[in-house]
């Protein structure tokens, strides 16, 4: 008995669709093995991680919250990875688009006339358009590598907040703490469903969904990431510049990441502290991924993530899970996922030997 | 040895295939073939592309296994289960892409593909040896990267009788040859026969396996369908036994002398850096098309044909009076906007050139048709309108397929083929750039192929045809040019040059002129 992988005659569309069930369902039978070694009972961690908040509606919100940031950035991320854009320093447009945005609060200090939170929103995405230029004029200009690029200028631009909240930005009634001034009302998101933690930021990113939806899959600009991303040569036969594809990409991925930075600046966080970047720039890679960069996919995909890291947080004060675990079981989702793709375009054989 | 071979051509033939069977998944690719080759015989395998002919040397040269069927050596039942199985028994084999170091020597090329190291020294005078038997000019320590396609062949020629094959099996050998190395090719290959090592040759080409070859196996959809002696067979009925139906021919009509005058597309002083490291630059490349004639580029494969093809499409801009497209200055512009002033062109690459493999048909007349046919508004895709022109494409120019919705990749060369050309046509271009449109394309989509060319220029269109079959050239060109080494050389009308003419300008500086024989 032999067992081989053989190229299927079309991709599958069943495993196409199902590979993020099989990777969740894969990772929650590993994850189980993995803690049951931590000496934690398996069983017990992975429910509390993937059922509790599933199940008790007083977290629907908390998911809400956390899905909504992953989706935004998800969204625009998958546009660029469709076309062999790598940005993965979302985090550091998240941060920057927080920085800009939270800036114009400060600077305005309640002196602007009307609301100042449209301002800010606007000066979010261009803080995230703005560090996410820098790596598409190196690409596209000295052809560097963006995937080091967005990278590195995450860890700059957790520096840059580290400066703002510690020096300049510190709240001068803040007891010293490292941190800003809490936004006025004005200055924050107003909560949607009253008596819950929902900000506006929520059915916004849904919005941009079917908005990302619509430009992927309907208009010139998404058939010129997709034609670039599967056949670049193609691309430029047919008229469509390569250079201006990678800088769509970063525009639209990094002010995507700066609104969602702002959002959760002047929402959940309402102010900026050290700890601000807590990772939802990296966490939606797998979103989109997970989602099949199809921002409706992406939905679903924001929503797996929220519900680790809800039912994460519940394990760890509840188990003693340490934090790291979390990290570990959303790394190893993108993992199962990446295998389990492989049995999108092949599939198991189970040869009998011939000299048997 | 010989006295050996003697002895065995009358008790069995050298290499035979009983009911040999290999299926892939949605493809049976041989079914039940049988077939022989008698020692010292040149034996042709012809038959379309994706006939099984391919497959069936594969299984032949041990690269892949046959699901049934037996194989026998010199009468022997034997299973060659690899590459190495096949050189031991006796069997070499020339690939048609030929794998070959472009910056080391001829002389290292050869060593490196030895199954055992052989000292320098002895290997070179062996090589010299083999030279000198079969008069085959090549230099052994010239480096790869200078040499022409023909001598590219030779080393692989080489490598093969270094092993003192029985059974040789060449792979379209005369695919990116000139008609003068062909000539010697056929030379070579005639000696080696004579010395009683059996040639299976593989081709398309009809009229070569009939000078070349004692007997033909054809085989048409994996399964063999008839043995003939090429000599006593017409080109034109092993065509149909090819095809398996009629063949037609294309029919050339005269375009209204009216339009003749007004040129379309003038081309000058077109020089261009290479885009890769092996790639060839043009230089001072100038003609100039007019409405409603076919300028045929002949030259073989890496002469310069997609720099060309590039720098008149619009992927690699120049100045902008280099390029006029009706008298406007367009070296400058982009594909989208030659579009618009009437130019279409049409890549020899299908998939991932052409059109995007994994993109639908009708997706893919999106690619270039989006302006010209008006496919977008307001940035929006118009999904019907974009269906409803595929469909039409399809219908009109006869694409097998199962719908707009089909895959591109699903397509076979030629059904992919009719449909480009068709979505570039449908876009009514008052110039067409087209290059290689028959390679890899079927004889019965090959004909629709020309003959869409042929109309579109009898309707005033200026067509710009770049291709390696001379035939297709002669067939449809009102004016032919040769490309060799990016330089545009010698045009004149199709009717007064000849063959060899084109043959010696295509070998250029780049072949050796020593070769051509008197005719």
């Amino acid at each position: 008995m032999k067992i081989a992988i053989v190229p299927r005659l079309k991709p599958s569309r069943l495993i196409f669709w199902f590979g993020p069930v099989l990777a969740v369902l894969a990772t929650m039978i590993v994850g189980t093995l993995v803690f049951a070694a931590l000496g934690i009972n398996g069983l017990k961690a992975v429910e509390t991680i993937f059922l509790e908040p599933v199940l008790n509606p007083q977290r629907w919100q908390d998911l809400g919250v956390k899905a909504a940031p992953m989706l935004i950035i998800a969204c625009g991320l998958a546009y660029g990875f469709r076309a062999n854009v790598w940005n993965i320093g979302a985090e550091g447009q998240y941060i920057a688009g927080a920085i800009a945005g939270t800036g114009v609060a400060l600077l305005a200090d309640g002196s602007l006339p009307g609301s100042p939170l449209p301002l800010m929103c606007f000066a979010g995405v261009l803080g995230g358009m703005a560090w996410a230029a820098l790596p598409a004029l190196l690409r596209t200009r000295f052809r560097v590598n963006e995937i080091l690029v967005t990278l590195m200028l995450t860890y700059v631009a957790i520096q840059l907040l580290f400066y703002l909240t510690r020096g300049p930005w510190r709240d001068p009634n803040g007891f010293n703490f490292p941190q800003t001034r809490l936004f006025e009302a004005a200055e924050s998101l107003p909560i949607v469903v009253p008596g819950t933690v929902i900000h506006l930021g929520v059915p916004l990113a849904l919005v941009i969904a079917l908005v990302m939806w619509i430009v992927m899959q309907r208009t010139t600009v998404g058939f010129a990431g997709r034609t670039v991303g599967l056949a670049p040569h193609a691309a430029l036969y047919g008229g469509f510049r390569n250079d201006r594809v990678v800088w769509f990409s970063l525009m639209l991925s990094g002010g995507l990441a700066g609104l969602a930075g702002i959002f959760e600046a002047a929402g959940p966080f309402g102010q900026l502290t050290p700890q601000f970047g807590v990772g939802y720039g990296f966490a939606a890679i797998i979103v989109a991924f997970l989602g099949r960069l199809n921002p409706l996919g992406i939905v679903l995909g924001a929503l797996v993530l929220a519900i680790s890291i809800v039912g994460g947080e519940i394990a760890q004060t509840r188990l003693g899970v340490p934090n790291a675990a979390i990290g570990v079981f959303q790394a190893m989702m993108l993992f199962f996922l990446l295998a389990v793709d492989v049995f999108v375009s092949n599939r198991l054989v189970f040869e009998r030997d011939e000299n048997a | 040895m010989a006295g050996q071979k003697q002895k065995k051509k009358d008790a069995a033939p050298r290499i035979a295939l009983k009911g040999i069977c290999r299926s892939f998944p949605g493809i049976v690719a041989n079914d039940d073939v049988t077939m022989s080759v008698a020692p010292g015989e040149i034996h042709a395998l012809v038959g379309e592309n994706g006939a099984g002919k391919s497959t069936l040397v594969k299984m032949l040269y041990g690269v892949l296994k046959p699901d049934a069927g037996q194989i026998y050596w010199d009468g022997e039942p034997v299973t060659i289960d690899s590459p190495k199985t096949a050189r031991y028994l006796g069997i070499g084999m020339v690939f048609q892409h030929f794998s070959l170091f472009e910056a080391m020597t001829v002389l290292e090329n050869i060593a490196l593909g030895l199954d055992e190291p052989v000292p320098r020294r002895r290997l070179e005078s062996r090589i010299r040896d083999i030279l000198h038997t079969y008069n085959l000019p090549l230099d052994p320590r010239r480096a790869v990267h200078t040499l022409s396609a023909g001598e590219r062949q030779r080393i692989e020629i080489v490598r093969a009788l270094l092993l003192r094959p029985k059974l040789l099996i060449m792979d379209e050998p005369t695919s990116v040859l000139t008609p003068q190395e062909i000539e010697h090719l056929f030379k070579t290959l005639r000696r080696i026969s004579e010395e009683g090592c059996s040639i299976l040759y593989i081709s398309h080409k009809l009229e070569e396996v009939k000078r070349l070859c004692d007997s033909a196996t054809i085989l048409r959809a994996g399964r063999k369908v008839a043995k003939c002696n090429p000599g006593k067979t017409s080109a034109r009925k092993l065509a149909e036994m090819m095809i398996g139906s009629e063949l037609k021919d294309v029919a050339r009509q005269a375009t209204a002398p009216s339009r003749k005058r007004e040129v379309r597309l003038s081309v000058e002083g077109l020089s261009l850096a290479p885009s890769s490291l092996f790639g060839t630059p043009l230089a001072e490349i100038a003609f100039s098309v007019q409405a409603g004639e076919i300028f045929g580029i002949a030259g073989i494969a890496g002469n310069g044909q997609n720099e060309l093809f590039a720098a008149l499409s619009g992927e690699r801009p120049c100045a902008p009076g280099v390029i006029r497209i009706g008298g406007i200055s367009a070296g400058d512009k982009s594909p989208s906007s030659r579009r618009a002033l009437g130019l279409c062109a049409l890549p020899e690459e299908r998939n991932g050139h052409a059109a995007v493999p994994s993109f639908t048909l009708w997706e893919n007349l999106v690619l270039t048709g989006r302006r010209t046919l008006a496919l977008t508004s307001a940035g929006l895709i118009r999904r019907r309108r974009a269906r409803r022109f595929s469909g039409e494409v399809i219908s009109r120019f006869d694409v097998r397929t199962t719908g707009v919705d089909a895959e591109a990749s699903s397509l076979s060369g030629g059904n992919l083929q009719k449909f480009v050309l068709g979505r570039e046509i449908a876009q009514n271009p008052r110039i067409l750039v087209v290059a290689q449109p028959t390679w890899g394309v079927d004889a019965g989509a090959a004909v629709t192929v020309r003959q869409a060319i042929a109309d579109l220029a009898a309707a005033g269109t200026a067509i710009v045809l770049i291709s390696q079959d001379l035939d297709e050239l002669l067939l449809l060109a009102d004016t032919v040019a040769v490309i060799n080494q990016g330089r545009l050389t010698e045009m004149g009308p199709a009717a007064t040059v000849s063959v060899e003419r084109i043959g010696m300008l295509m070998g250029g500086i780049h072949g050796e002129p020593a070769v051509v024989t008197p005719a």
